[in-house]
């Protein structure tokens, strides 16, 4: 058994601060969005082009998106952190993961405002 | 009464198994106060190769922590009349065995230590004692409490996967003991200590610490409050 663990990492505070206020605004924004669509009597694609026109909706829309990546790199990061024991294996992951997901960002301003 | 206990002995078995008891015990008034230690020395008077820790037999060392029908708990305040038969006895999980159901604690008392958990203060002491408020002294009270059993921090996932990094219950229930008493000076080194993925936010407030803890002690709602200071700190 190793005798001497190093730990201090200093950032768990932060990501799981993070961690909670992106979850409080993803609810607000899924139950914002299930609120006005339910209220629709019919969900046709006049009723989504309308709504994605509006620069609002866009912007928490985006805003949602970047909340769940940071949430799921959170997420994701303490799952590699626990089943892969290799150090290098580990910070390959983490890059892969953060490149994906700022990846996935553009992706989500080209999709919102390409429209 | 019918038991099945773990039984492993490394000088003879390849492996551990499960062995059968039976007693003879009357559910009456009699066996009313009777408890699962009673029980358990009366099967060693039978098979006196059974092994198990026990030293004050009334809940307050620690010592006969151990599984107890899937649960964590002492034997030695677990009343019989209150448990499923056949009762199953298996040693604390997710720590090395080391005959039966004793196991081998030094990883649980090496994250103990690793908190730190005495007071530190380095002034000069008063000529008395370093006096509290009232009101400072009852912050320590569901603190103070732990005997160091193990229970919780042997039920609790996050111990299992990472024993050597989790700090585990117990020991954070310790931390906040210190960081909340008035005397301690060390507040600051002692969050630094817990600022890390592994040492503290491990802790994904599953709870099971709370619902096996034989003192009723809350680590989860500890552990909260060490995060409280910890943002209040920060923001």
């Amino acid at each position: 058994m190793v005798s001497r663990v190093v730990v201090g990492a200093h950032y768990g505070l932060r990501d799981w601060l993070i961690q909670r206020i992106t979850a409080v605004l993803m609810v607000l924004y899924i139950f914002a969005m299930t609120g006005y669509l339910l209220m629709q009597p019919v969900l046709g694609y006049d009723v989504w082009t309308a709504l994605f026109s509006s620069l609002v909706v866009r912007t928490f829309t985006l805003l949602f998106l970047l909340a769940l990546f940071y949430h799921a790199w959170v997420g994701v990061r303490d799952i590699v952190m626990d089943y892969v024991n290799s150090a290098a294996i580990r910070l390959v992951i983490h890059v892969l993961v953060i490149l994906a997901l700022i990846i996935y960002s553009i992706w989500s301003v080209e999709i919102l405002w390409g429209m | 009464m019918k038991f099945r206990i773990y039984r492993y002995n490394p000088d003879t078995d390849t492996a551990p198994y499960m062995q059968d008891y039976e007693l003879e015990i009357r559910h009456d008034d009699s066996t009313q106060g009777k408890m699962l230690l009673d029980a358990l020395l009366m099967i060693k008077q039978q098979d006196d190769s059974l092994s198990l820790r026990k030293s004050c037999r009334e809940g307050v060392c620690g010592s006969d922590a151990m599984n107890i029908n899937g649960r964590n708990g002492l034997a030695c305040i677990t009343p019989l009349h209150t448990l499923k038969e056949p009762v199953e006895l298996r040693p604390l999980p997710g720590l090395p065995v080391i005959r039966d159901l004793i196991v081998d604690m030094t990883q649980f008392f090496k994250q103990y230590h690793s908190v730190k958990p005495y007071l530190i203060n380095n002034e000069p002491p008063p000529e008395t004692e370093r006096l509290q408020s009232p009101e400072q002294r009852a912050h320590l009270n569901g603190l103070y409490e732990c005997i160091l059993c193990g229970c919780c921090t042997t039920s609790c996932p996050s111990f299992w996967w990472n024993p050597d990094k989790f700090v585990g219950p117990a020991g954070l229930l310790q931390a906040y003991r210190f960081v909340a008493d008035t005397r301690d000076q060390a507040t600051s080194e002692r969050l630094d200590d817990l600022e890390d993925p592994y040492r503290l936010f491990r802790c994904h407030t599953i709870m099971n610490c709370v619902d096996v803890c034989p003192k009723e002690l809350n680590p989860t709602e500890a552990i909260g409050k060490i995060k409280d200071m910890m943002v209040k700190r920060m923001v």
